[in-house]
């Protein structure tokens, strides 16, 4: 494609090659600076700023008041905001573990298997990751319905049958409002939405193995089964690093799913309270925006701190694919 | 499609205007508010401008968490905020607090000379601590216990039975739901307590705090201990639907499959029936006073002015207008049924008509009565962090987590950490 591209005709005039060469780059470049500054660059100071700061929002910007650290030692004293922790984490091992279990098997199977089908069998995986979070959770509000949903309707159909029926409960869960099934059912809805973006992670990674190890190892005899573990999940690495570091990330920003299926809540128990919504409780509830900025870089340093954590368990090789 | 032909009279009745006067000074203002509040507005406006031709007025409509939200930024950065705002009264707390709304109770505003004129418990509502007052009561929402007349002659269990105390209101549901099965008496048991929190407190006493601050949840307080104790009672005779807030699918099925015997609300919540939750079942739902001769309201809403506002006087005229006019107050009530907080708009003869949809039964009398029994809560800016922290330790209580002390002692430490 680039070279196809001419070069600018600019010997002509000096001046406007002069323009061009030493201003026209920063000024193309500049739209990307200028949103950057806006948007990511000045939230982020600010946001550190306001951490420092007690605010109502809605007070006006005068009202400010330097507190110190005070917000950062509120936060780590207030029970809820362990809770929250507690909870987030839970919820990123209970949705995180299964994506991944069911996601690499899943593009092996459509790797090796449906060779043909593999563009639509991945499409409608990935269906899920590009549905507007509005439409799922109305739809699993439906279906986790404790009085009318179909879950418990099937659920206890499969308790009528003969023995698998003790397996399942006879009496209707109350999915959302008991908070031993809260954290279950946001974790399904979880899973069912990003395994597909991790499968997609997955098969673009077994895409870049060589078929020639494949083709030696079954020459030397080696089944499917050893071919998967002393092939695939080897040279996989690299990808399952990628794919478990954004999961973490992922995991720990959790707001959406939890904060629909419980209307904002947190649910019984306050089970479904992840941290990012209790950070915007504190903001738009409470009206109390240092604490909630305090809270976000509090979240930051787990973030941080568990990311490295990652980066270690999987070893240098986990980045650069060596072993 | 009735706001048609006001909308066309709006339309003339603004051109006429700049026709008319197009010599004379016009000024524009503007007036942020959402659904419905915006169609009150707006059918509003013909009246308004016969008396100041001088003003035209722009309505900036927007969702309901999106006016809130908008209105807080603007409030924040101190720019963008329309002259005239509606505030819910969820939110008449905070942003009383700080100093983006105009004090109305000074000059030349002076708010107070209509307190009396209005239902008593909507001013405190929108007044601090130290007596400002950011808002003008407009519209209130009087609690009343709907019930289904059939279900409850059915169990053999009148009306007049059922609400007669809390106690007899458990009673009887248990007679109302063993002789309907499949039906429940309330979506969830902490409705019940909700009510009982807010019935029965001493002056200068807020919901969870006093005058000073102190923090009155307690294990030791009659109060909480009684909405927690008739709360629990209901969960455990399996009365309740456990639907959790208004609005929520539970809720919203259990109400369209009819499988509900009561429930309390404010007096809003029959438009809401008739129009999509209960349709089916027109005539069948009536009303009645809340259990236990208390008096509670749900909702309400304000109109403000804010600070950076440039044309104060013309905000203060539409409000005026708006909240203190009697015809304009009847009018507001025909349009979405929002009930007056002006009392001279309540005697009316609209409201001696029967309600189509509860069977022609003259409920606006009895919910005219409600409003003027409602007590004043004072507000305090913790009230959302206390309200949280109550529910939650509510919620541990009805589901066997907690007993009704340690909830309680719990709930009050977590208010106190809050509150210095």
């Amino acid at each position: 494609m680039q070279a196809t591209l001419k070069p600018p005709k600019a010997r002509r005039r000096p001046s406007w090659s002069d323009f061009q060469r030493r201003y026209a780059p920063y000024l193309f470049i500049s739209p990307f600076f200028i949103l950057f500054f806006a948007f990511g660059l000045f939230p982020i100071v600010f946001n550190a700023f306001l951490s420092f700061h007690q605010w109502q929002p809605g007070t006006g910007l005068g009202e400010m008041k330097f507190v110190g650290l005070r917000n950062y030692t509120d936060n780590l004293t207030d029970p809820t905001f362990w809770l929250s922790l507690k909870n987030t984490a839970v919820l990123a091992v209970l949705s995180g573990l299964p994506q991944h279990l069911i996601a690499i098997p899943l593009a092996f199977a459509i790797q090796g298997g449906l060779r043909r089908m593999q563009n639509l069998v991945t499409a409608v995986y990935f269906l899920p990751y590009i549905t507007s979070i509005v439409a799922i959770s109305v739809i699993f509000f439906t279906l986790f319905s404790w009085q009318y949903g179909v879950i418990n309707v099937v659920l206890n159909a499969l308790h009528g049958l003969p023995l698998i029926g003790a397996l399942f409960p006879a009496e209707k869960i109350n999915w959302l409002g008991e908070k031993e099934y809260v954290q279950s059912a946001v974790a399904m809805v979880v899973v069912w939405r990003y395994t597909g973006w991790n499968m997609l992670l997955y098969l673009s990674g077994l895409q870049a193995i060589p078929r020639e190890l494949y083709e030696a190892a079954s020459v030397d005899g080696a089944t499917r089964g050893q071919q998967f573990r002393f092939i695939t999940l080897p040279l996989l690495r690299p990808i399952m690093f990628i794919a478990v570091t954004l999961s973490l990330i992922g995991g720990l920003q959790l707001f959406e799913e939890p904060f629909i299926l419980t209307n904002g809540s947190g649910g019984a128990g306050q089970a479904g309270l992840t941290t990012v919504m209790y950070m915007y409780r504190t903001y738009a509830a409470y009206s109390d925006a240092g604490v909630a900025a305090a809270m976000s870089w509090l979240l930051f340093l787990v973030i941080g701190a568990l990311t490295l954590v990652n980066n270690r368990a999987f070893g240098r090789s986990g980045l650069a694919g060596r072993d | 499609m009735r706001q048609l032909p006001r909308l066309t009279l709006t339309l003339t009745a603004a051109l006429c205007a700049a026709l008319g006067s197009a010599s004379a000074q016009k000024t524009t203002i503007t007036v942020g508010v959402f659904p419905d509040l915006d169609s009150v507005v707006k059918a509003a406006l013909p009246g308004f401008n016969k008396l100041y031709p001088n003003i035209t007025v722009k309505i900036n409509s927007l969702a309901y968490a999106d006016h809130h939200t908008a209105l807080t930024t603007a409030l924040s950065t101190g720019k963008g905020a329309s002259d005239v705002v509606a505030v819910d009264f969820g939110y008449v707390a905070r942003f009383a607090e700080g100093n983006g709304l105009v004090d109305i109770s000074k000059a030349p505003y002076n708010a107070g000379q209509y307190r009396s004129q209005f239902v008593a418990y909507t001013y405190p509502q929108a007044m601090t601590q130290d007596g400002r007052m950011v808002g003008m009561p407009t519209d209130i929402g009087p609690g009343a216990m709907f019930y289904r007349t059939d279900l409850l002659k059915k169990a053999g269990v009148s009306p007049a039975a059922m609400n007669a105390s809390w106690e007899s209101y458990i009673s009887n549901g248990k007679k109302v739901v063993a002789a309907n099965p499949g039906t429940f008496l309330i979506p969830d048991a902490s409705e019940a307590a909700q009510i009982i929190l807010r019935t029965g407190l001493k002056s200068g006493e807020g919901l969870f705090f006093d005058k000073n601050n102190t923090v009155l949840v307690d294990p030791a307080s009659p109060r909480f201990v009684r909405a927690f104790t008739i709360a629990k009672q209901i969960r455990d005779a399996k009365l309740d639907a456990r639907a959790g807030s208004a609005f929520s699918p539970e809720w919203t099925t259990a109400f369209q499959k009819g499988n509900l015997a009561t429930e309390f609300s404010g007096a809003w919540l029959v438009g809401h029936m008739q129009n999509w939750l209960a349709k089916d079942f027109s005539g069948k739902w009536a009303s009645q006073q809340l259990p236990g001769n208390t008096f509670a309201s749900w909702g309400g809403s304000f109109y403000a002015i804010p600070q950076q506002s440039q044309h104060k006087t013309e905000a203060w005229a539409l409000i005026k207008y708006l909240t203190t006019n009697k015809d304009q107050q009847v009018l507001a009530f025909k349009t979405t049924g929002a009930f007056p907080a002006l009392r001279a708009a309540g005697s009316d003869p609209v409201f001696n008509e029967g309600v189509p949809y509860l069977g022609g039964q003259k409920a606006r009398v009895q919910w005219r009565q409600a409003a003027l029994k409602i007590q004043p809560l004072d507000v305090n800016k913790l009230d959302p962090i206390a309200e949280q922290i109550v529910n939650d330790a509510l919620a541990s209580v009805l589901d066997g987590s907690k007993d009704i002390p340690t909830a309680l002692t719990e709930a009050k430490n977590l208010i106190s950490r809050r509150a210095r």
